[in-house]
């Protein structure tokens, strides 16, 4: 353990407030963006339901096809976590493996490759999400 | 039976070339990112595009690495009946760049793997059976793709996440040499040592340079001391990809107690020379197999052949983790092998 204190000391140290920044500015925007996608759907006549819907489609596709337009990953250099927790980012967590597996067939590259990154995210969900129903049946019971 | 042996072996792990193999031949291709760094100039051919044309980032790596070796040939006035071997490797899996430039060229083929150390690595053995009778002439190189690299070992090329400061970028770049006894050439191989692995324990895979300083550090110290040698008697020690954090974790560590003294004076390191880190996002800079491969088939072959380098020891420096490796909870071994070779 001593040599990695020592070889920590020649790591530059993060930046961490800019990040962030950089984070908030990102995240911001893109939620920013989904308020007003649901705004103008409402304004259009649809209640909140159906626009809260319309909304998480407008984003999850506009991320996949900024993601195949190569764009995503600058956004996530910069943007950080602010890309990365958005639905926005999951979506790029899909499409990302996707792509970049295609070549090696549609079933045993971008079928099989396809859920390698948000794989773990789902597997985690469902295990939390089946755990804290078990128990909120259990407290119902009490 | 072994008086006809000549023993080559110096000290505890150093041995020497005693015909001294020539290079006589080198070839260096470049990605576009690499070729809008400091070394662009010295690089035979730099890439507009890093696919190459090809279908594939494995198939391009593969053109590439095929590429820096028809350069080589060209160079040493040798075609594919000349060479005896082809000693080389890159970073995937079954050494796929590799092998599948070998199946194209069609002449007796080793693959060497030694992560980003498979270039000195491959030197040291082609130069080896050149000055044991075994071949006349063998070509050796080394070639890594950034784009090959990221999928293997990291995240697709279009998933948006942050690199650790620490992180180093995967040069896309190859390099090969031809060796021979046959061709005349100013440069030539006169020792070399074959690195042990040293483990400092870093388990972080985005803390390469920390993790393969003290290897260098090991090969180095042990080449110059059976040697005899100082670091100042080299007019260049060039490690492979330290990168800029490794390169001054070596540097702090070697002049500290002097243990290598007045080492920074004559080192460098391809990872760290590759990028300009004040105009490339690349954090603490290059790595790869190709990175210190097109570094020494290009810039030093160039400079040592005018005389402007008259001694160098080429020590390329590898971290040999696997993809699955660090997630089952090992650390990261480093390696270096050494090379000296002299302007005659």
């Amino acid at each position: 353990m001593k040599y990695n204190q020592y070889a920590d000391g020649f790591s530059p140290a993060p930046t961490c407030l800019k990040n962030c920044l950089l984070a908030f500015l990102t995240g911001g925007a893109i939620c920013e963006t989904g308020h007003l996608i649901r705004a103008a759907v409402m304004s259009a006549g649809a209640d909140a339901e159906t626009a809260g819907m319309w909304t998480t489609v407008a984003l999850i596709c506009t991320a996949q096809l900024i993601t195949g337009l190569g764009w995503y990953n600058t956004l996530g250099r910069i943007g950080g976590a602010g890309a990365a927790v958005p639905i926005t980012g999951f979506a790029n967590s899909v499409v990302s493996p996707a792509l970049e597996y295609k070549k090696e067939g549609i079933i045993l590259g971008t079928g099989a490759k396809i859920f390698s990154l948000s794989g773990p995210v789902l597997a985690v969900g469902f295990s939390v999400s089946a755990a804290a129903g078990i128990l909120y049946k259990l407290l119902g019971l009490l | 039976m072994s008086g006809n042996k000549t023993c080559r072996r110096i000290g505890r792990r150093t041995f020497e070339y005693i015909s001294r193999p020539s290079v006589a031949g080198a070839g260096s291709v470049a990605g576009e990112m690499e070729g809008q760094g400091p070394q662009a100039e010295w690089f035979d051919v730099v890439l507009n595009d890093d696919r190459m044309g090809q279908a594939t980032w494995e198939k391009a790596e593969s053109k590439m690495l095929g590429t820096a070796v028809e350069y080589a040939m060209k160079d040493a006035g040798v075609s594919r009946r000349d060479v005896d071997a082809i000693l080389c490797g890159d970073l995937l899996n079954q050494l796929m760049a590799s092998s599948f430039m070998a199946r194209d060229l069609a002449v007796p083929f080793l693959g060497v793997y030694g992560a980003c150390s498979t270039m000195t690595e491959s030197m040291l053995l082609g130069g080896a059976l050149v000055d044991g009778g075994y071949c006349r002439t063998v070509i050796t190189g080394a070639s890594s793709h950034f784009s090959t690299a990221e999928r293997q070992f990291r995240m697709p090329l279009e998933h948006g996440n942050q690199r650790a400061l620490s992180a180093q970028w995967t040069a896309t770049a190859a390099g090969a040499l031809v060796i021979s006894s046959e061709q005349d050439s100013h440069m030539r191989l006169t020792h070399a040592t074959i690195g042990r692995i040293v483990d400092p324990g870093i388990m972080d895979s985005s803390c390469m340079g920390a993790a393969m300083a003290p290897a260098a550090f090991h090969t180095i110290q042990n080449h110059l001391r059976d040697l005899g040698r100082k670091p100042l008697d080299y007019d260049l020690i060039l490690t492979g990809d330290l990168g800029s954090i490794g390169r001054r974790i070596l540097v702090d560590f070697s002049e500290r107690g002097s243990k290598l003294p007045h080492l920074s004076e004559v080192y460098d390191d391809c990872g760290a020379m590759m990028y300009d880190v004040s105009r490339q996002d690349v954090h603490a800079g290059g790595s790869g197999c190709g990175c210190s491969g097109s570094i020494i088939a290009g810039r030093i072959c160039k400079e040592m052949r005018e005389g402007k380098i008259r001694r160098a020891m080429l020590v390329s420096t590898g971290a040999l983790m696997s993809t699955i490796s660090t997630q089952q909870g090992e650390s990261i071994p480093g390696i270096a092998h050494a090379v000296t070779v002299e302007y005659v």
